[in-house]
């Protein structure tokens, strides 16, 4: 095993208002998921630490919390769904009995109560029978039936934020709609925050309110969906959105972004981005950390020449 | 899950059949000749020689003499020692002593093992941790035997000096199995305690243990609730092939600490020879192997919903 330590986050902020959808866009290793493992302090330490930064919920920095003050935010306040429910699932207990732990352990229910509440939740969640399922494991389910009873669970104490690390990545397509489907009419009803992380920029644009664009452990740009989608303002978003599959070029070969996402124990100097960069300048971009640049109301771009990207120029 | 019992005890009798003429053909294959092994170094007059031969049927054929022996065993009979005691009097007065002697091993490695495990799994790298490692590996990688004097000679003997113990034979009551206990279950205790640690702290890092906790529960009940049970899968299986051992009888420990159990018998029974005997007491031990695996299934099934056998 290799020793060091890898940045995996780097000076990423985001800001999320109640009711408010943020989708956080990035590839794999970008640090997406271990910033919200922080967020929710979950992070496993060791190895993982956060060795600066605040997480502000309603005022109070969540780092600087008791362990046990933590504990009551973690599931009542803020709650999180994983990518694959069947392994976020226990499989030696039912699932009636893991939806309905959240009210037995936070709001002190009997058995029975909580029983209740959990066939309530499914059938909230639309799982078809619940009353009968509400005693089955979860390998009993389907993929997105399983699905379906994380997120009831994770909404089981009405939650001010709900994170959802890819939540439809380890589904078919026509479930990943239904389960987006759901969380969108969820969130509407509970005014909830949504911290949306995925690598999938179709589920984020029905969905999203902004944009947080990952890469290698940075926050690269920020902006309302539309906004992005109309006109990126960093090389490597245009990038991804270029790489989308689109009717009108059928037959083309699909765009990729060169090269590879870089190993995070040896970020590149500079912009990290610069080795894949089509607007690269060697003196500046190879030195410079480019900072997040304000490029409009509610945007940014850490780019050093995101005014050319935001032209088009170099498409 | 009743079908599928009822379908392994039919299994049973096939190999019930099977491991018992295994059995059976190795001791007939036995170099040496048992009445003469029962004389010592006196040679007896041909005509007595004849007559035991005659009366065990020892020239008959193998396929003879095990049809009879099985025959005898299904009414009951387990046949008679070359001394003409009944094995069936000599298996009830040693096999007790054993069971003793197996459920005071099986106690002190249950607890033992899986508290140690426990400790070590939840927190790597602590001294515990540490403790658990060295000492189980230095367990493993001694012979039963050293253990069983170095036992014996350090702890048995100031022991009984102080009347504490007793370190041989069983006129003590319990007290008689704590040290051979000990000594019976120091080794599965210690691939036991290596299990539960490897076991658990594996499924810490599972991601339901990861949801148990980013649903806000006490670390106590993320423990408990949602990692143990998972982890005490594996650890079952072992635990019931260890009551299968553990009920044989144990040769060595026995005879160290001066028990007359079932390890001591089998071993006499093989150097006398003793054809009825020995097989008396291995188509018992197959027995309980069977039912403790069988045990092991239904308990597995038991933890673990995702196993079903119907």
């Amino acid at each position: 095993m290799r020793g060091g330590v890898a940045r995996a986050v780097n000076g990423v902020s985001y800001t999320l208002n109640p009711g408010e959808t943020l989708a956080v866009l990035g590839e794999s290793g970008s640090g997406k998921s271990v910033t919200a493992e922080a967020i929710v302090g979950i992070l496993d330490s060791p190895p993982g630490f956060i060795p600066k930064g605040e997480v502000r919920f309603r005022g109070d920095n969540l780092l600087a919390l008791p362990e046990a003050r933590r504990r009551q935010i973690r599931g009542q306040h803020v709650a999180m769904i994983f990518q694959d429910a069947l392994s976020a699932l226990n499989p030696v207990h039912t699932v009636g009995s893991q939806i309905g732990e959240m009210f037995r352990v936070h709001r002190g229910m009997s058995k029975a109560d909580a029983r209740k509440r959990a066939i309530e939740l499914m059938d909230l969640v639309r799982i078809p029978a619940a009353r009968a399922r509400v005693d089955d494991y979860p390998h009993q389910f389907s993929g997105g039936m399983r699905q379906r009873i994380m997120i009831a669970m994770s909404i089981a104490l009405d939650p001010d934020v709900l994170i959802a690390d890819e939540p439809t990545t380890a589904l078919d397509v026509t479930v990943q709609a239904q389960i987006m489907d759901l969380l969108a009419e969820l969130q509407r009803e509970r005014n909830m925050g949504l911290i949306l992380i995925t690598h999938d920029l179709g589920v984020v644009a029905d969905v999203a309110d902004k944009i947080a664009v990952m890469y290698a452990g940075r926050i690269v740009e920020e902006a309302p969906v539309h906004e992005i989608y109309a006109n990126p303002a960093h090389p490597y978003t245009e990038g991804l959105l270029a790489s989308i599959p689109r009717v009108d070029m059928k037959g083309q070969e699909l765009y990729a972004i060169k090269g590879l996402p870089p190993n995070l124990m040896h970020i590149p100097s500079g912009c990290p981005f610069h080795p894949r960069c089509p607007y690269r300048r060697d003196d500046v971009c190879t030195t410079k950390v480019p900072p997040l640049y304000d490029v409009g109301p509610a945007r940014g771009s850490a780019c050093h020449f995101w005014e050319e990207v935001l032209d088009g120029s170099n498409r | 899950m009743g079908r599928y019992v009822a379908r392994r005890l039919l299994q049973m009798i096939p190999v019930f059949f099977g491991t018992t003429f295994l059995i059976f053909f190795a001791v007939f294959t036995l170099p040496g000749d048992p009445v003469r092994a029962l004389f010592g170094d006196r040679r007896p007059p041909q005509e007595v020689i004849d007559a035991i031969r005659e009366k065990y049927g020892l020239d008959d054929p193998f396929i003879v003499q095990y049809g009879k022996y099985m025959s005898n065993l299904f009414q009951g009979d387990f046949g008679v020692t070359l001394q003409g005691r009944d094995v069936l009097d000599v298996l009830s007065e040693a096999w007790p002593i054993s069971i003793k002697l197996a459920v005071a091993a099986f106690a002190i490695e249950v607890i033992i093992g899986i508290v140690a495990g426990v400790l070590a799994g939840l927190r790597r790298g602590s001294f515990i941790d540490n403790l658990v490692l060295v000492s189980t590996t230095i367990v493993v990688s001694l012979p039963i035997f050293v253990i069983g004097f170095t036992v014996a000679l350090l702890i048995g003997l100031p022991l009984a000096r102080n009347g504490i113990l007793p370190s041989s034979g069983v006129g003590g009551g319990w007290r008689s199995y704590v040290l051979p206990g000990f000594v019976l279950a120091s080794v599965s205790l210690a691939y036991l305690a290596r299990l539960t640690r490897s076991s658990l702290s594996e499924n810490l890092r599972s991601d339901y243990v990861r949801t148990a906790t980013a649903k806000g529960l006490p670390r106590s009940r993320v423990v408990i609730r949602h990692t143990l049970r998972n982890s005490l899968i594996p650890v079952v299986t072992l635990l019931g092939v260890d009551l299968g051992v553990l009920m044989g009888g144990a040769i060595v420990t026995e005879s160290i600490f001066n028990i007359p159990g079932i390890g001591r018998t089998i071993f006499q029974g093989i150097q006398n020879q003793e054809g009825s005997l020995v097989v008396g007491i291995t188509t018992v031990l197959v027995l309980i192997y069977l039912f403790a695996t069988l045990l092991v299934d239904v308990l597995y099934a038991l933890l673990d919903p995702r196993i079903r056998y119907d």
